[in-house]
Order: C-alpha cells, then sequence, then structure tokens
C-alpha cells in the first residue's frame, strides 16, 4: 500500500450567503498517495474548486470547514495555528489556478515574481533566488529563459503565463500541487504542451499531484484514478478504463454520455430516460434544391485587415447550401470571430464578397444592414450566455426583440404566443420567461439565446462557440436541441469552435483557419479521420480522445 | 414603477437605515420646496426693523437678520430656489453628458478623442472660477448660474458615461441587438444607456449636494440671485458680516441647511444605485 500523503476525512465546507448557509462540500473523504496524480472531475456548482480551496486554506472569508479533517502527512491542517499552516501552504503545497494571467503581477517581471515566490518560504539572497528562478523557467522548458526572466505577464502568451504559474508553485518543492482547471481557456495545441509539462514534472519531481477539471477526457488522459463529484458530494472513484466503459453513478453514466468523443454522434449525448421529448422528432429529408439556385451564401475572397497589423483574415472563400452545417474551427486569433462577424454582417470586410441567395450583401455598410431584407435571415448566436442578453431585458424581452424589431410584430398576444411558442422550442419553460438573466442559469441562458435568434426563423445561423461557457452535461442538450432546430427548419450553420470533437458530429463540412488564411477544408469525418495538412493533424491529435488513450494503454 | 420595482426599493431601505433616513431628508426637503411659501410662518421679504437682529426665541425660532425678517420663514422658502437650480443643472448636464459620452464611448475613434480633449480643456480651469467668469460674462441672472454650474458638471457625466458605455460595447447582447435591427443609434440609447444608468444615478445624486453648494458659492460671492431674494449662499454672505458681533444665528442655520441638503444627497448614491440595479433584486 502507499503511503498516504493527503485524507480528506468527511470534509464539509459550508458558505454563508444572502440567502443563509448554502453547503458547498458535504462529506468528501478520499486519500491521494506521495507522487500520485488523482484527477477531480465535476461540473460547476458541484464543489471540486472548493475541495481544493481548502486543501490549500485559500476559502474566501464566507466559507467555513463546518466538519471533517484534512490531514497532510499525518497532521490535522483544520486544527493547525495560522503560522503552521501558512508555512505549510506555499512550501509544501501549492496551487495554480485557471486564468495564468491573472493571477500573475502585470507590473513585476515574471522572473522577479518568481523569486518572490522563493524568498518567502525560503532563507536567500535575491541573487540567489533569481538564479533560482532561472532554472525554474528552464524547468518548465520556457524558450530563451534569460530573457523571459525580464518580460511582463502580458508579453508572454497564455500557455507561457501558465508555465510560470507552474514553475512559481515548484518554487518550494512542493509535495502536493493542486492544479484547478490549469488548461481551460487554452488552446488544444498549448492544452496538450502544458498538462504533458504539468504531468512530466510531477513524475520527475515525485510530486503528488490533484488536477481539477471538468473534463472527464482529460483527467482520464493523465490521471491514473479519477473521482467525480456531483452536488458536493463524491459519487464514484474508479481508474478511468472503467469509469469510460463501466461507469456505476447515474451521474457519471450522463457525463460520460455527454463528453463528445471522436466517434460519438449527436442522439447519444443524452441518454434517453432523460431526454425527454427532444430525441424522438424525425424530419423527412428534404429535397435537394432545383439544379442552378444559387446556394444559401457564398463567400469569395474575404478579407478584414484593422487599423495597423497583417490581415486577421485573408482570402477566404466559402460557400453554405440551405440546410447545410458548416463548421469553422481554429485556435485563438486564427481570425474565426472575425470572419463569422464579418459574415453576419456585424463588421464590414476589407475585401471580397458575400452573397447571400445569389444577390450581394457584402457592399452593404454593417451600420446599414439593420435595414435590408436579410436582416433576419442571418442571425448569431453568442459564445458566452452570460454577457450576450441585456441585464435590464427579462427572457421575454430578450426574444421579443427580435420579433418587434424584424418580424413586424407588435406588443399584445400575438406577440406573446410567438415568444412561448419560441421559449417552447428551445425547451425553456413558460414561466421563466419573466425572469431578468442573472436569475437564469448558464443552460436557461444559452437557451434564451438560440430562442432569440431563432424568432424570426433564420435562413442561416451563425454559431459563435456556443457551448464554449457551459458543462459538458448542458451542452449535450444545447447542441442536441440545435441540431433538432437545424432539421426542423432547414436551417444553416456556420459553427465556430475550437472543439475539435463538437464540430465533427454538428458539421458536415469543416474549414479549418490558421493566422487568417483557410488552411484545409473538407468533410467533416473524412478530414479529421485523415488529415492532409501537419497543421490539423496537429489539432486533431492534441484533443484528448478516450479510445486512443485506452489503445495506448493496452500496448 | 412597478410594484416588484418598489418593493425591491423598501426592501434595500430596510437593511440600510441610513439611506432611508437620507431618501427621508430628501422628500422632506422636496416637500418644503414645493410647498414652501405657504408653510413659512412669516412673509420672507418684508422687513421689520423693530425686530432686528434678535436671537433665536419662541416667535422666531431662528432669530431674525438685520432687516427683521424671519430666519426660518427665508430658509424655507429659500428651498425652492436652491433646489430648482441644483435639479435643472444636473438635468442639463446630465442629459448632454450622458448622451455625448455615450455616443463617445460607443463610436471611439475621431470623436472620441475631439471630445476627450474638449473635456480635459474644460477640467484644467479651476471650475469654481469658471462658473463665476461665464455668470459675470453672460449676466447676472438665475439662469445662468444654471448654465454656468451644468458647464462644469458636462465634463464629469460625459467621462463617466464613456467609460461605462466603453466598456460594454463588445459585449454579446450589444452586438445581438445589432443583429436583431438595431442601428448603432438605436443601441446606444435604448440599450446601453439604460444600463450605465444605476451608476449614473450616484453621480447624480452625489452632484445634486455639490451643485447645491456649488449655487450658494456663487450667490455669496454676489453673482446670480439678488438680495432680497431668500436664497441659502446669500443668507450666509448677508450674515458674515454681523459674525463678528456675535449675531451666530445668521450664518449658522443657513449653513446647517446647506450641508444637511448635501449630507442628504451624498448618503441617498449607495442606496439608489442598489434600487435600480436588477441584479440586486435576487
Amino acid at each position: 500500500m502507499i503511503h498516504s500523503l493527503l485524507t480528506l476525512n468527511d470534509l464539509h465546507v459550508t458558505f454563508s450567503t444572502r440567502r443563509g448557509l448554502v453547503e458547498a462540500v458535504r462529506g468528501v473523504s478520499l486519500s491521494l498517495g506521495e507522487g500520485e496524480m488523482l484527477g477531480l472531475v465535476g461540473e460547476s456548482g458541484s464543489g471540486k474548486s472548493v475541495t481544493g480551496f481548502a486543501i490549500t486554506g485559500l476559502l474566501d472569508a464566507a466559507g467555513r470547514i463546518t466538519a471533517g479533517s484534512i490531514q497532510f502527512r499525518g497532521r490535522d491542517i483544520t486544527k493547525m495555528s495560522g503560522s503552521d499552516a501558512r508555512n505549510l501552504h506555499g512550501a509544501a503545497m501549492a496551487m495554480i489556478f485557471q486564468n495564468p494571467r491573472a493571477a500573475l503581477n502585470p507590473i513585476r517581471a515574471v522572473g522577479e515574481q518568481i523569486a518572490d515566490a522563493i524568498l518567502a518560504h525560503k532563507r536567500m539572497s535575491r541573487d540567489e533566488a533569481r538564479a533560482e528562478a532561472l532554472k525554474l523557467l528552464r524547468a518548465v522548458q520556457i524558450r530563451e529563459p534569460e530573457k523571459r526572466m525580464a518580460a511582463y505577464p502580458h508579453e508572454l502568451s497564455g500557455g507561457m503565463c501558465q508555465r510560470v504559474m507552474i514553475a512559481m508553485a515548484i518554487s518550494c518543492n512542493p509535495a502536493l500541487l493542486i492544479a484547478d482547471e490549469p488548461t481551460t481557456g487554452l488552446d488544444v495545441t498549448t492544452q496538450k504542451v502544458v498538462m504533458d509539462l504539468l504531468a512530466g514534472i510531477s513524475a520527475e519531481r515525485g510530486m503528488a499531484t490533484i488536477l481539477i477539471t471538468h473534463d472527464l477526457g482529460l483527467a482520464a488522459r493523465y490521471c491514473r484514478r479519477v473521482v467525480v463529484m456531483e452536488q458536493g458530494r463524491l459519487v464514484e472513484e474508479a481508474e478511468p478504463r472503467t469509469l469510460f466503459h463501466a461507469p456505476q453513478h447515474a451521474y457519471t453514466k450522463r457525463l460520460v454520455a455527454a463528453s463528445p468523443t471522436a466517434s460519438s454522434r449527436i442522439a447519444d449525448l443524452v441518454t434517453d430516460e432523460e431526454s425527454g421529448r427532444s430525441v424522438a422528432i424525425k424530419v423527412a429529408p428534404r429535397p435537394p434544391p432545383a439544379p442552378g439556385t444559387p446556394p444559401l451564401l457564398e463567400v469569395h475572397k474575404l478579407a478584414k485587415r484593422f487599423d495597423l497589423g497583417a490581415a486577421a483574415v485573408a482570402d477566404f472563400s466559402m460557400m453554405i447550401r440551405a440546410g447545410e452545417s458548416v463548421g469553422l474551427v481554429g485556435e485563438s486569433g486564427s481570425g474565426k470571430t472575425t470572419t463569422s462577424r464579418m459574415i453576419c454582417r456585424l463588421i464590414d470586410p476589407s475585401e471580397g464578397e458575400i452573397s447571400f441567395e445569389g444577390q450581394a450583401i457584402g457592399h452593404i455598410p454593417a451600420r446599414d444592414f439593420h435595414r435590408s431584407p436579410f436582416r433576419k435571415d442571418i442571425q448569431i448566436v453568442f459564445q458566452d450566455p452570460n454577457d450576450s442578453l441585456n441585464p435590464r431585458f427579462t427572457a421575454f424581452d430578450c426574444i421579443a426583440h427580435p420579433l418587434l424589431r424584424l418580424g413586424g410584430m407588435r406588443a399584445g398576444t400575438a406577440l406573446r404566443q410567438r415568444v412561448e411558442q419560441c421559449a417552447d422550442r428551445v425547451g425553456l419553460a413558460v414561466e421563466l420567461l419573466t425572469r431578468f438573466p442573472h436569475q437564469l442559469s448558464g443552460g436557461q441562458k444559452a437557451r434564451v439565446g438560440i430562442a432569440r435568434a431563432i424568432a424570426c426563423r433564420p435562413r442561416l445561423l451563425v454559431l459563435d462557440e456556443p457551448t464554449a461557457a457551459l458543462d459538458v452535461s448542458v451542452q449535450a442538450v444545447v447542441l442536441q436541441l440545435l441540431d433538432r432546430l437545424r432539421r426542423e427548419d432547414d436551417l444553416a450553420f456556420l459553427f465556430v469552435s475550437h472543439d475539435l470533437n463538437v464540430v465533427r458530429m454538428m458539421c458536415d463540412r469543416t474549414i479549418v483557419l490558421r493566422n487568417g488564411r483557410i488552411v484545409e477544408q473538407g468533410a467533416s469525418r473524412a478530414m479529421f479521420d485523415n488529415p492532409q495538412t501537419d497543421y490539423t493533424r496537429e489539432l486533431v491529435e492534441a484533443v484528448p480522445h478516450i479510445e486512443t488513450i485506452f489503445a495506448a494503454a493496452v500496448n | 414603477m412597478t410594484s416588484a420595482t418598489l418593493r425591491h426599493a423598501g426592501w434595500i431601505l430596510r437593511g440600510n437605515p441610513l439611506t432611508a433616513v437620507a431618501a427621508a431628508g430628501v422628500v422632506l426637503l422636496a416637500l418644503v420646496g414645493i410647498f414652501g411659501p405657504w408653510i413659512a410662518p412669516y412673509d420672507p421679504i418684508v422687513s421689520n426693523v423693530s425686530q432686528a437682529l434678535s436671537p433665536p426665541s419662541a416667535a422666531h425660532i431662528a432669530g431674525t437678520d438685520q432687516l427683521g425678517r424671519d430666519v426660518f420663514s427665508r430658509l424655507i422658502v429659500a428651498t425652492r430656489l436652491d433646489l430648482a437650480i441644483a435639479v435643472s443643472a444636473v438635468g442639463i448636464s446630465f442629459a448632454l453628458g450622458a448622451v455625448i459620452g455615450a455616443i463617445c464611448g460607443y463610436a471611439g475613434g475621431r470623436l472620441d478623442r475631439a471630445v476627450g480633449r474638449f473635456v480635459d480643456v474644460l477640467m484644467a480651469f479651476p471650475l469654481f472660477v469658471l462658473a463665476m467668469a461665464m455668470v459675470a460674462a453672460l449676466g447676472n441672472r438665475v439662469e445662468n448660474i444654471v448654465i454656468a454650474t451644468a458647464i462644469i458638471n458636462l465634463p464629469f457625466y460625459i467621462r463617466f458615461a464613456r467609460a461605462e458605455v466603453n466598456v460594454r460595447r463588445n459585449l454579446g447582447w450589444v452586438e445581438a441587438a445589432r443583429a436583431c435591427g438595431d442601428s448603432h443609434i438605436s443601441v446606444v440609447l435604448r440599450f446601453l444607456l439604460p444600463n450605465v444608468l444605476p451608476a449614473m444615478a450616484v453621480q447624480m445624486s452625489l452632484n445634486l449636494g455639490w451643485a447645491i453648494l456649488n449655487a450658494a458659492g456663487l450667490s455669496f460671492i454676489g453673482l446670480g440671485v439678488k438680495p432680497p431674494t431668500p436664497e441659502w449662499g446669500i443668507m450666509v454672505a448677508e450674515g458674515a458680516r454681523f459674525i463678528s458681533t456675535g449675531k451666530w444665528w445668521l450664518v449658522a442655520f443657513p449653513g446647517l441647511a446647506l450641508m444637511l441638503a448635501v449630507l442628504c444627497f451624498n448618503l441617498l448614491g449607495d442606496g439608489i444605485r442598489d434600487i435600480l440595479d436588477p441584479r440586486m433584486r435576487t
């Protein structure tokens, strides 16, 4: 048996809020051996981060450990004095966070910040600390570490900043590292590099690591053991392979089903018993359009240059037929958002043609496009449901807005019925319509955003990472909903995403964008199974594929 | 105002007694301002030299001035003028500043830079001196006090609205409004402005107190309101001549009125934000 480094025994954490006491962690027990890497998986609100904060003593003032114990090397942290606990936190255990740039001091060179972290726990001179910091930068494989010592956080990419955070975290050779969503918000290729680095360092130094993540695939790829949390409780603990192939708990089953993999289909995402009516709808395939009909959307040599600097998008040509679903993938900065906004006619292209049903619309300035008859035909669903709804509008107002503006409707019974019908189509309960956005959950907000976009029966829907901010189980339901709406309305999709597994499922064809230019395009499945360019191959390989992980383990 | 809003306002006020007191004070000021001439016990203008400079007593609870006029009555009647100057000045600078600032914040670019520099120039002047100069140049009238106060307040509103709109202009719901068929100007006026109003209401409330002081300050140095019109600033100015002879009530009571009015508006500020922000309604 491995000697246990950390043992949580029936841990309870309670927060006092305006609505009384809320128990965020309700009796979590787990143990972690020296040098072990444990995955702690759960959706938002599951209490996984709070558990991490409780271990590292970073609970905010409203949170308190109300019961249970945290044994670290046989000593109970919850009963330690303030100074003992401070020595332990930071020296024996360290934590890294989701948004590395926000965790670094923006006005101090990163080398100095690492030196600060070293000096906080070790007695040595500033120069020795700097030398130590340089070694650490080398350890986290930052290129030209001497030069990067003097760099400020804004001069480094997100992945680089996370490496600096890792360097800081390992500066005192902790026995335990807690990584809270360390790669969420990074591009897939960067995610892979950072996770590989983290796993390598942990193994090399014999450092135990808790990987807190919402991504089952990521946990499965890097951890020997995974625990799943739901609503503050531990629901299942298993090896990744068992977890994926024979999940025991109903919640784990749902989570595994909802996590898109290379082979999953939209219908499989939601287990039958909870999906209700949404799955069964069958729509007869529409007849193919008559020959000679222009495609729904045709884009020719589109380019966008901002005031200074290089082109954000260049030489972008594509077309979408009615009812077709086309994916647009690329990493951050690839120009996919700019492209989607141009096609949506929210910003003006610098060059190129856009035609909709054979009519040129690219020359109409974005400023005047709201008066165009095509405005209601091209609609958009935004990435973050939290900031895509006007905080002063109720859900009803949000959905009614396009109907009043573009649908020529007036306030009254007809409008009310139409809004309720839209809400019903996206599976939003009618009584939620009177709520303001802050009173709705992320998934409900996403539904309002979709209802608003389809209210005027558009022909083309641009989806800008529509599920990037959602939990996987909510994502599963939303993807299913979108696919159903597409078939019912013969709607065409331009699906912008960085998640290849989602795009593979949702889209007939996919375009890969890099630095504003098309790298590769083709039928989604064929292209991802057999990528023709190095870049696409790199993207495909960076995605944690459950199948390949287990195949590798067998070999 | 829906009943939900009123309930919410009640909830905020109960949880925040200081705001409730300030709100009560502002309501009282408004009532006195409206009904002042009817509730004042004496005529504020007619002099009665036989009673001149008598200290506070049962008949004249705040004493009388050098012409025997009842100080308390003059204070009451002055409320309307002081409030009217402050409210209209703040109203003008808010209306202009919010619209100009919001358009600049949304449009950015050359317009934004030009307005920004103009605002910087305006703010480089000592504001009170600028107001004095404007009243002196435009003519010694109450309307000109209002205009001068409005203009020197304008930069704050422009900057405030600009900053608040600027952080919101790239949010999803702004783009969504455009996709739903709203023009740029309609996005600014119907979407962005209502969202920055709660923050601006705080600014307005703080500003009202300041505008009252400013108006009183201008009349104190003899600009704008002319005697015998009762006004708090003039009353302090006239009373100052007698302070060396121990006639303290001539200065103390108008000063106290000014202080309380300013304090009420300032305290109300925070409460207003909580009441108007829909996110506080849980």
